[in-house]
């Protein structure tokens, strides 16, 4: 489904992704990890297209495509989803208008049907039961004034809504309680299915308990310093980020192959 | 003294000499169009060089001589176009500035609505006229309310008698028709809301084709002790209209005035728009919206007056500018001395959405007294990049998302307005090229 070769991109001039390679097959769930700054999260805003971040080598296919030839919104209706680390409030639209507005796009772009306000509603309220979502979100304005661990949840809302191939969580668990992850992650195990793939971007290997990764690739300096199945997750959470020998730039293709 | 006599006629000075012969009025309302007249030719136009004018240059507009529209006939399918559903029943049609009976239809029993100048010559209303026209209005420092006040031959007064709740909203339609070049309308209006009334009123201008023209109007309101008002103005005239207008309001004890002013047409306009607080426990909200395109200038000239303690006023004023569109914001709120226990909240926002658009706003607080409770803001900026990414991230392609940000900006002020037509005319306005509906 997605294949990642040699991926290096830069923020204000600077190199933070130096020699990506990743292959996320369909089915399948991806944790990276890492320490703070070593390209999670710009690897997440890579794969989504945000204007801020510049590839300089490499290439990212997706089913088939140059996935980098694609501005944001085609990548969305083609079935990448990012989940926002930060999700962005949009004062004055509401939920439900807002998510319509996205899913008739989608559908539009598939040559599918589209759906009036009162069929979306009932679609709706069965995908919010995904995320334990009560009615009077959808009315609210997107985001705004929703507590964090609100706007986490609307983000997988969106996710059971818009129904993505590739689904990227970028630090979906940051600034959950326990309740929340538990949920959150509930969401997002009930929407995995055989024919989608989810990569998940955590610090932490606390929500790795809840969604439990196929595989595990460890970042650091912009590279996949590691990679391992799930319980490599556990061995980071035990010895924390520090015993991850800093690749060279030798090292970073090779570590990464070694799997 | 003498050059005054020598000085040349104006071009109003004969229209106006024509209109004294074929619509003479009550004495007082006599004395009051003369000395307007006259007022108006010692003042003249504004020009640039008044500070209040500053950015808005009626010159342009001047040149050609400018001769007062007549009454004319008006379909009644082409006004049906104009009517909002909730007002369908009850709604007052006028017809460069003069009362149509023909095509007005009032349902409320209870409420006087009335062609203001034939309420002058009747004994019933007369007295009321003669006490509230021109008296928030004033004519004396303003040359275009002193312009209209020369002309009044005709207008609207609406009178919602001590006690009367009218469930209705009452729509007023100020058509401009423009079959004659360069002629000008001196639309009127006079609301007096006695002791504990309510009512809901819907000004609205329209152009009946996309000729120029130049509107002048002037509105008053007065609400005695506990009235009611929702006051919706929408200004929708064609876009090569010159539109100045004055809404003057005065507050009794205990009050509510909560107005909306949207502003989408004419090629310049200029709303000038007061509120005295001028007894106890008054409350308003003075909110605004103006949407300018490409040629288009618009202008609103605000004040706020707390005269006396314990009112409060809530003011958001919000503008959409594109192509290369111009506004002026200019808000100002005194509050007097002795007027103690105020609380004013005045807020200006604007969004740009093209590099060529610019808006100069400015608010202002004046005040004297100690114990109160004020703050005002102004803000001008362009959509978020990443709010755009964030719509761009669900699949939302970068037109409709410009489109969605502008919406859920103005949706603000939209959506308090509580006739649901308005509103969605005005989502309509403000989403013109959105390609999805958004009726939730």
């Amino acid at each position: 489904m997605l294949e990642i070769k040699n991926l290096h991109a830069t923020v204000d001039g600077n190199e933070i992704l130096r020699g990506i390679n990743l292959t996320v097959k369909k089915g399948e769930i991806h944790a990276i990890m890492g320490p703070n700054g070593s390209g999670k999260s710009t690897l997440a805003k890579v794969l989504a297209g945000h204007p801020d971040y510049k590839v300089t080598a490499g290439e990212v296919i997706y089913e088939g495509r140059n996935l980098l030839e694609l501005s944001p919104d085609e990548r969305a209706r083609e079935g990448v989803f990012m989940a926002f680390q930060y999700p962005i409030e949009v004062p004055g639209v509401s939920n439900a208008q807002f998510l319509r507005l996205a899913y008739n796009e989608k559908k539009k772009h598939l040559g599918e049907d589209e759906l009036d306000p009162l069929e979306f509603k009932d679609l709706l309220k069965e995908r919010a039961k995904v995320v334990e979502m009560e009615a009077s979100f959808m009315s609210r304005s997107v985001n705004e004034g929703f507590s964090g661990g609100e706007k986490k949840r609307n983000e997988i809302l969106q996710m059971a809504v818009l129904e993505p191939k590739l689904a990227i969580l970028d630090e979906t668990d940051s600034g959950l309680d326990i309740d929340a992850l538990r949920v959150v992650a509930g969401g997002v195990n009930q929407l995995r299915t055989q024919d989608n793939a989810i990569i998940v971007v955590t610090h932490y290997q606390r929500l790795l308990n809840y969604i439990v990764p196929d595989y595990v690739h460890v970042l650091a300096h912009g590279r996949i310093a590691r990679e391992g199945g799930k319980e490599l997750a556990l061995e980071l959470e035990e010895k924390g980020y520090d015993w991850i020998k800093t690749p060279d730039a030798d090292g970073a293709g090779s570590g990464a192959s070694a799997n | 003294m003498i050059t005054e006599f020598v000085k040349s006629e104006s071009n109003y000075q004969s229209a106006f000499r024509e209109v004294r012969h074929a619509r003479p009025t009550a004495a007082w309302a006599e004395l009051v169009r003369g000395s307007a007249m006259d007022r108006f030719e010692q003042l003249g136009f504004p020009t640039v060089k008044n500070e209040e004018w500053k950015y808005t240059n009626l010159a342009p507009f001047l040149k050609e001589k400018i001769t007062p529209a007549p009454p004319v006939e008006v379909a009644a399918d082409t006004v049906a176009r104009f009517v909002y559903p909730e007002t369908a029943s009850n709604h007052v049609v006028l017809v460069n500035g003069f009362f149509n009976a023909q095509l007005s239809s009032v349902s409320e029993q209870g409420i006087v609505v009335r062609d203001l100048f034939e309420a002058i010559a009747d004994a019933r209303y007369g007295k009321i006229a003669r006490e509230y026209l021109a008296r928030n209005a004033t004519y004396h420092d303003n040359a275009l309310t002193a312009l209209n006040t020369a002309f009044l031959q005709s207008g609207l007064f609406v009178l919602i008698p001590r006690n009367v709740k009218v469930e209705t909203p009452l729509q007023v339609t100020f058509i401009s028709d423009s079959r004659e070049p360069n002629s000008a309308n001196f639309p009127r209006l006079l609301v007096v809301g006695e002791e504990n009334s309510a009512a809901t009123i819907v000004e609205s201008y329209v152009s009946i084709d996309d000729r120029a023209h130049f509107t002048d109007a002037v509105v008053e309101v007065v609400l005695l002790d506990g009235a009611r008002l929702e006051h919706y103005r929408v200004q929708r005239e064609n876009n090569s209209a010159l539109h100045v207008a004055t809404t003057a309001t005065e507050l009794g004890r205990g009050s509510s005035y909560d107005t909306t002013s949207i502003t989408m047409g004419a090629q310049l306009s200029r709303h000038d728009i007061s509120v005295v607080l001028d007894h106890e426990g008054a409350e308003c909200w003075v909110d605004g919206l103006y949407i300018v395109g490409a040629n288009q200038h618009a202008d609103t000239h605000s004040v706020i007056d707390h005269k006396q303690p314990h009112c409060n006023s809530h003011q958001l004023y919000k503008g959409i500018l594109d192509g290369n569109g111009r506004a002026v914001f200019n808000g100002k709120v005194f509050v007097r001395h002795g007027a103690q226990k105020t609380d004013a909240m005045q807020t200006n926002k604007n969004l740009l959405l093209s590099d060529r658009a610019r808006v100069d706003t400015k608010p202002q607080l004046e005040i004297f007294a100690d114990d109160v409770k004020c703050a005002h803001g102004a803000a001008v900026g362009q959509l978020d990049p990443e709010e755009l990414f964030y719509l761009h991230a669900r699949g939302i392609n970068p037109a409709l998302a410009r489109n969605l940000l502008t919406y859920g900006f103005a949706e603000e002020v939209i959506g308090k307005i509580k006739l649901e037509s308005i509103r969605s005319e005005l989502d309509q306005a403000v989403l013109n090229q959105i390609h999805a509906q958004l009726d939730e």
